[in-house]
């Protein structure tokens, strides 16, 4: 049977929450780390928190290092999923799953590491971002970003602007955590349920 | 650009929410579910929970109570109070909760910071500081601000910061309770010295000891517990105005 949503859950990640914001949408979701479900679902999450190069070695020991970038359906990478899903981290000097073509950099000390609180999100590109205004405040946590490049949707400003969001063809990826940002951030994912 | 963030904190003992003056008696404040859903819906930009059971049952009824929060707001938030172990902050983070905060733990074992970071993450590992000035030095206390150490405060915030933490929630002891604003010579000075977000706690009565908290205080985060519980601080009409005052802030 097909599976509308699923969550990978390879033990580095917030999982509660997410599914909890997509129920509060009325959604139903599967959380698992089996590659057989996660392939055949409709849409997929890639979630993520703590260490690159730990939840690296927890993705190769479910086997899925290879399975997430060849994803056919729609991916949405959260905060340390979307840091996995690029070419490479400074954290923990991390190769990453490459489908994000550019290289995730540590904030440096002239700001407060990590970012922590409510951010506004610009120039916002993508149908992720539909009945969003400019400027929306998101809520993110992190000590890593990725610099702006080809495949920004979205950008905030910390010490600089970076990349707040990514898209690759059918992969999306968000630094911020849309299910602890309100009712914008259940928009966001009301979003990637419609896409 | 990044927001000034107010905190809503929510003691709660048994499942109920409390409040101590002065963290000595006890008032009911109600249910701390329903009070989270009122505090994110008015504007809340996070929540701290912290626990003040002594009951044995008492981590079984924090994971039950997170899980409840972690259903029914949208907005992040922290659990504090009596954990001090790897075990107890995983089946916090698997409730949903979003960051713990260790006190009393980490002062006794300081390597538990190192090992939560390790862990965890520095971004959901918060380190709780209580200080109050003993002639003229400001001192870390534990259990609730009564028991005195011999730890300087700016010391030990350095030390958490080396050890991981990813954010410090300092309460001055000799503010918390009073209103009569927070203790913002010590947080400018903690604010400059670590490079950390800083949770100012404890002082809160005005409108306009927040903005002095975040001008003067340079706090990345103001949290209060009773002017948001007993309504005599709304939180719509603190925040704007905050921004009318060029502090920025979600709206």
């Amino acid at each position: 049977m097909k599976e509308e949503i699923v969550i990978i859950d390879y033990g580095a990640g917030n999982v509660k929450s997410l599914e909890f914001a997509f129920n509060r949408l009325g959604k139903e979701v599967v959380v698992t780390n089996n590659p057989a479900i996660i392939k055949n679902a409709e849409k997929v999450i890639f979630p993520g928190v703590g260490h690159a190069g730990s939840a690296m070695q927890k993705l190769k020991e479910a086997s899925l290092q290879t399975l997430i970038p060849n994803l056919k359906q729609p991916v949405l990478g959260i905060c340390l999923g979307m840091q996995l899903l690029c070419s490479k981290t400074a954290e923990d000097d991390v190769k990453g799953l490459g489908v994000f073509d550019v290289e995730v950099k540590r904030f440096t000390p002239e700001v407060k590491v990590p970012q922590m609180g409510w951010n506004t999100v610009s120039n916002l590109k993508s149908p992720l971002f539909k009945k969003i205004e400019e400027n929306s405040y998101m809520y993110l946590v992190h000590s890593y970003y990725a610099p702006i490049c080809k495949q920004t949707i979205a950008s905030s400003e910390y010490g600089g602007v970076y990349s707040t969001a990514l898209q690759n063809e059918n992969f999306y990826g968000v630094q911020f955590h849309p299910e602890k940002s309100g009712k914008v951030g259940a928009q966001l994912v009301q979003n990637f349920i419609d896409l | 650009m990044l927001t000034k963030r107010i905190i809503p904190c929510l003691d709660v003992k048994n499942g109920r929410t409390v409040k101590g003056v002065n963290f000595v008696n006890l008032r009911d404040a109600g249910d701390p579910v329903e009070l989270a859903k009122r505090y994110s819906e008015e504007g809340a930009d996070e929540l701290v929970f912290l626990d003040i059971s002594a009951t044995e049952e008492r981590r079984k009824t924090l994971a039950d109570l997170v899980l409840k929060v972690a259903e029914a707001i949208d907005i992040p938030f922290t659990v504090g109070g009596g954990i001090s172990s790897v075990d107890d902050v995983s089946i916090l983070l698997q409730n949903g909760a979003d960051k713990v905060a260790i006190n009393s733990a980490a002062v006794k074992d300081p390597n538990l910071i190192t090992e939560l970071s390790t862990a965890f993450g520095s971004q959901c590992i918060v380190i709780a500081i209580d200080s109050k000035q003993i002639e003229g030095d400001w001192k870390v206390h534990l259990v609730g601000g009564k028991v005195p150490t011999e730890l300087d405060l700016f010391h030990w915030a350095k030390e958490v910061e080396r050890r991981g933490a990813g954010e410090i929630l300092f309460t001055s002891m000799d503010h918390d309770g009073t209103k009569n604003g927070f203790a913002n010579k010590a947080l400018s000075i903690l604010s400059e010295l670590v490079n950390i977000p800083i949770i100012a706690s404890g002082g809160a009565g005005t409108i306009s000891h927040f903005t002095n908290t975040f001008k003067e205080g340079k706090a990345d985060a103001a949290l209060a517990a009773s002017v948001f519980h007993f309504l005599e601080i709304k939180i719509s009409t603190l925040k704007q105005t905050l921004s009318e005052q060029g502090i920025p802030v979600r709206i």
